[in-house]
């Protein structure tokens, strides 16, 4: 089967722009373009899914030379690394274009623009199989997001405006040394090999920097990637700016955008960087556990729902950061489910904060909820099972990816996997005071307990349907990436597990490179064969 | 009597002039010819012809000098007794130069500039100086260069005075004749010195002294250069010699201001290129870490000088401080390359800046407000076509990816990278982190759903002379509002979507700067 990756990337902005043309036309006609839009990607992500071949490498590539004044290729690639991550994007973005559908808002047809654009910007930079064309993407995430902020957020327009201001100052400050980082990754690699300047990955994983400038340019990267996750210290905007998002857009962007960062260090800081990432493997880890710890502990002490998810966030992704540091390979398969479980767990949350804060008359703060439970069974009963999933409760698809995680870090670094091993029982802390303050406990003043309605219900089942089956069977988002995964630490972990004479054999180049297929810069397994791309 | 005559024309008959290549010289004659044309056609009575014919005739000769230099884009020739140069380098700045001054044109057609000072010295003023540009950047000898720079700066000081009733108009011309005669004598001073160093005033042999005698740590040789730097700075706004930037940008009449900010930025741009790189190349390992150190103070002084502003101009004068800065690196490196980052973000920076002056001009015009960021605020709604040609262009100007500023600053980078100065790419993006707070800033007010009181700031009121002029000191201080101009929207138009078209499709542009490298055979 043939998959078009630029059709299925473009679908969502093109139809929005549509849409948006068309706005004079009525509400209904622009919501139905701009959500045709979103269902192609999410047709198409679902065929990936089932077409993908769990063995190959690299599947439906596109690659065309863009600008070749500066050797970047409009390269697209589906491998193991990104298939889940590409089809989390779009079940997320569908959730939240259905939950957009329940509100009425002013400019109707650009705020869905900025949603279709949003969409692109997210699936092309996890598409992307070129290093300036990640960047583009990733930077250019984020400015739809700072218009639907500033036009249709919450809060004051004086407060939103800076609060979205200092999100993507924050943000754009670790894209823009990612950007010098990425030119001199690829000018440095150039001069080292001889060859044409080039971005693409494949291209630039056939030469290993020295590693002095290794060591920079990981450090401008992991800024990029630690901001936008956020990461402990690196987290100032965070607060302030999912206070100032709209709901239904801060379900996709805590769901989808971190994940990115999350993904980038998978895609590029570990496979090209692989001394750095050894140098540095101590400093990420403990920014990781640090993320991990205040995180768990700002969650329980905030009220503010929003918030609470938001320091929980934080820790989750602190977790998914040590999975991918400690450079083994459950560690890397264990970051990979967990970014998808998370996304699948923390946007139906935020849906969940939205319901109990409407019923709460309109507050989002913990104190002003409670008895929600009274008269909403099934809210409160899908509320569990996504508090159960975000607390990794055993037979979670989240406890799957927690547990390799630490299994990953307990290899690499004992004293960090025992210091770890805490904030899991910090969060279900966390979670059950968040659930148990929002949905028992004394009724709060102005509560008004209702059911779910069906446009609700249209939203949250799916997603916690998938949480659902997620929890059924890991092993889907496990094995179909488990090669590619195993391939992206493996330049590390040779160096952290130089190989024994019997490993040797498996290994020719000689201790430090990994033997590289020429047609997907992919490593070469050579107990697999075939199966790559058509 | 008649016998004096006599031996004086056949005195003339024997001084053998220079030979003349017309054709090369074809694009700075359209120009000159524009301008007595131009000036002869604002004496005529009728007010169609002055307010009409005058702006047509001067697009006309904008118009034919283009055509002209696309005719001789790929020539590479010595043009009289080697004082002018046509090659790669000329005429891709000279195409800079006439697209700035046709959409000058269009800025200032129905502007209050040229109705104050009469619409034919106006663009007569105009054209002369982009002769003076195209000079400057042709110029092999520092003879022409001096010429150029002249020509090029005189006519802007008068320009920057012509709304002679408002006097911060005429605080702007004054400061800019002060500040830029000092800068001008500064250069010439420099240059007179490396004429005694070297004994000779044409760049190639200029080069071929400081090779010959070995002249890079030649005190007077070194003394000429850091004062031909310091000269040059003032002209191209580089800190610490930018302060009459954000004055002269800020009183002088919008169209002009857009006039400054990209023409003679790249003309500018233009000499520091050609001089530092072909006659100075010797001598490069001293002024390259000079100029490195004042790209740093540039790109941080003026970023964080526009970060409080809230005068539009202001803000992009200091904006355009920085992107000196920026432009600087690609100067610094000395290499084929950092002349191709240059000359594209030149391109790119006048897209940028033309499509953002297109909506000042605009909404000066239309609210009465000046150039405070409250005559853009709330146009998201209101005016769609010209808020996004804003957006965008504080987005690129930002270096936002799928704009002309991202792919110029990756050039620009990737120049800093390749020559060694990996350092000064981290410059450039630390600035650029800075500069996201001033431009976010207008981003937010331009889509601010905040309702703005749309009744003008000012009501015209009894017209009086500044004292300078010959009147009472406090006339109004901005036109009367006035109904949307086409030609306004339609530069913000034009060049907003050739922010991204660029940005998206950049390779045309890299093939046509392709040829500025192609003059520096001496670089690597």
């Amino acid at each position: 089967m043939t998959i078009h990756l630029s059709l299925m990337l473009w679908a969502p902005a093109a139809f929005a722009l549509l849409g948006a043309l068309f706005s004079g036309g009525g509400r209904t006609i622009t919501r139905a373009i701009a959500g045709v839009g979103t269902l192609i990607a999410l047709g198409y992500a679902i065929a990936l899914v089932v077409d993908y071949k769990s063995g190959g490498g690299q599947q439906y590539v596109t690659d065309r030379m863009w600008i070749r004044e500066l050797g970047i290729h409009y390269k697209l690639g589906v491998d193991g690394l990104n298939l889940f991550l590409i089809l989390l994007t779009s079940v997320l973005f569908t959730a939240t274009t259905l939950w957009s559908l329940q509100d009425d808002r002013a400019r109707e047809g650009t705020y869905w623009l900025h949603l279709g654009l949003g969409h692109t910007f997210v699936l092309g930079a996890l598409m992307a199989q070129d290093l300036a064309l990640f960047v583009a993407f990733f930077d250019l995430m984020l400015i739809p997001f700072f218009f639907l902020s500033l036009g249709w957020g919450d809060g004051p327009r004086a407060e939103r405006a800076a609060a979205v201001t200092k999100l993507v100052i924050y943000t754009l400050v670790g894209s823009l040394l990612m950007l010098t980082a990425a030119i001199a990754l690829a000018v440095l690699s150039a001069s080292q090999s001889g060859n044409d300047l080039s971005f693409a990955f494949s291209d630039l994983q056939q030469v290993t920097l020295t590693k002095g400038s290794q060591e920079w340019i990981f450090l401008c990267f992991a800024a990029a990637f630690l901001v936008k996750m956020p990461s402990f210290p690196f987290h100032g905007w965070m607060p302030d700016g999912y206070r100032s998002l709209p709901l239904p857009v801060l379900a996709v962007f805590s769901g989808v955008l971190s994940k990115v960062a999350a993904y980038g260090f998978l895609r590029i800081v570990v496979p090209l960087l692989p001394d750095a990432a050894v140098h540095f493997q101590t400093l990420m880890l403990l920014i990781a556990l640090a993320s991990v710890l205040y995180g768990s502990v700002m969650a329980f002490t905030t009220t503010n729902a929003r918030i609470i998810l938001g320091y929980s966030s934080l820790a989750q992704l602190g977790f998914i950061v040590l999975g991918v540091f400690s450079l083994t390979e459950q560690g890397a398969q264990g970051a990979i489910l967990q970014s998808v479980n998370h996304g699948l767990v923390v946007a139906p949350a935020f849906f969940l904060v939205g319901a109990a804060a409407k019923r709460a008359g309109g507050s989002e703060d913990i104190r002003d909820m409670g008895g929600i439970a009274f008269r909403a069974p099934i809210l409160t009963v899908l509320f569990l099972i996504v508090a159960m999933a975000n607390l990794a409760i055993p037979g979670s698809s989240n406890f799957v990816g927690e547990f390799l995680i630490l299994l990953g870090v307990f290899n690499a670094k004992l004293a960090i996997a025992c210091i770890a091993f805490t904030g899991v029982a910090l969060a279900a802390v966390y979670t059950l005071r968040l659930f148990i303050r929002a949905m028992h406990n004394r009724v709060g003043q102005r509560v008004d307990s209702r059911d779910l309605s069906l446009g609700d219900a249209l939203v949250l089942v799916p997603l916690v349907a998938c949480i659902l089956g997620l929890a059924l069977y890991p092993q889907l988002a496990l094995k179909k990436g488990e090669r590619t995964v195993k391939g992206s630490v493996a330049a590390a972990r040779q160096i952290t597990h130089p190989p024994k004479a019997a490993a040797a054999a498996r290994v020719p180049a000689g201790g430090q490179t990994v033997p590289l297929d020429p047609t997907t810069g992919q490593p070469v397994d050579p107990s697999a064969t075939g199966g790559t791309t058509p | 009597m008649s016998s004096a005559f006599l031996s004086l024309a056949a005195s003339t008959g024997k001084i053998k002039g220079p030979h003349i290549d017309w054709a090369g010289l074809s694009p700075l004659v359209a120009i000159l010819g524009g301008v007595v044309v131009v000036l002869m056609a604002g004496l005529l009575r009728p007010r169609f012809a002055r307010e009409q014919l005058v702006p047509g005739l001067a697009l006309v000769s904008l118009l034919a000098s283009l055509g002209l230099t696309i005719w001789q884009l790929d020539e590479d020739k010595s043009l009289v007794a080697n004082s002018l140069r046509l090659d790669g380098l000329s005429t891709t700045l000279t195409v800079i130069f006439l697209a700035a001054g046709i959409a000058t044109t269009l800025l200032s057609w129905r502007a209050l500039a040229p109705r104050e000072s009469a619409h034919g010295e106006y663009f007569a003023l105009m054209l002369t100086s982009i002769a003076g540009m195209i000079v400057l950047v042709w110029a092999q000898d520092t003879i022409t260069l001096f010429l150029g720079l002249e020509l090029l700066s005189i006519p802007l000081y008068v320009l920057c005075a012509t709304e002679m009733r408002r006097a911060s108009s005429l605080e702007s011309g004054l400061k800019y004749l002060v500040v830029g005669s000092v800068g001008s004598a500064t250069l010439l001073y420099g240059l007179a010195l490396i004429y005694g160093a070297t004994g000779s005033t044409g760049y190639a042999e200029t080069a071929q002294a400081f090779a010959a005698k070995g002249l890079s740590s030649d005190t007077l040789a070194l003394g000429g250069i850091a004062l031909v730097v310091v000269g040059m700075c003032f002209k191209a706004s580089v800190a610490p010699f930018h302060q009459w930037t954000p004055d002269v940008y800020q009183g002088a009449p919008t169209p002009v201001t857009a006039f400054m900010a990209v023409a003679t930025k790249a003309a500018a741009f233009g000499v520091f290129l050609r001089f530092f790189d072909v006659a100075l190349i010797d001598a490069q390992s001293t002024w390259g870490p000079a100029l490195a150190a004042l790209a740093t103070i540039t790109i941080i002084v003026g970023n964080v000088g526009a970060l409080g502003q809230s005068s539009l101009k202001r803000m992009l004068a200091y904006s355009s401080v920085a992107q000196a800065g920026y432009m600087l690196a690609g100067v610094v490196v000395s290499t084929q390359l950092g002349v191709r980052a240059t000359v594209f973000y030149l391109a790119a920076y006048l897209v940028m800046n033309l499509a953002a002056f297109g909506v000042i001009i605009a909404r000066e015009r239309e609210t009465g407000r000046g150039d405070d960021i409250s005559a853009v605020t709330g146009i998201g709604a209101s005016r769609p076509l010209l808020a996004w040609p804003l957006t965008i262009s504080m987005l690129a100007l930002a270096g936002v990816p799928a704009t002309a500023g991202f792919i110029g600053k990756f050039q620009l980078i990737r120049a800093t990278v390749d020559g060694d100065y990996a350092w000064l790419g981290i410059v450039i993006v630390v600035g650029s982190m800075i500069s996201l707070g001033y431009y976010l800033k207008v981003i937010a007010a331009i889509w601010s759903t905040d309702a703005v009181d749309e009744a003008p700031a000012t009501a015209g009121g009894s017209v009086a002379l500044p004292a300078l002029a010959g009147g009472a000191p406090d006339g109004p201080v901005t036109a009367p509002p006035a109904k949307p101009a086409w030609e306004l929207t339609l530069v913000s138009v034009v060049f907003g979507a050739a922010i991204v078209v660029i940005g998206v499709l950049p390779q045309p542009l890299f093939d046509f700067v392709e040829r500025a490298s192609s003059a520096f055979a001496n670089l690597v």
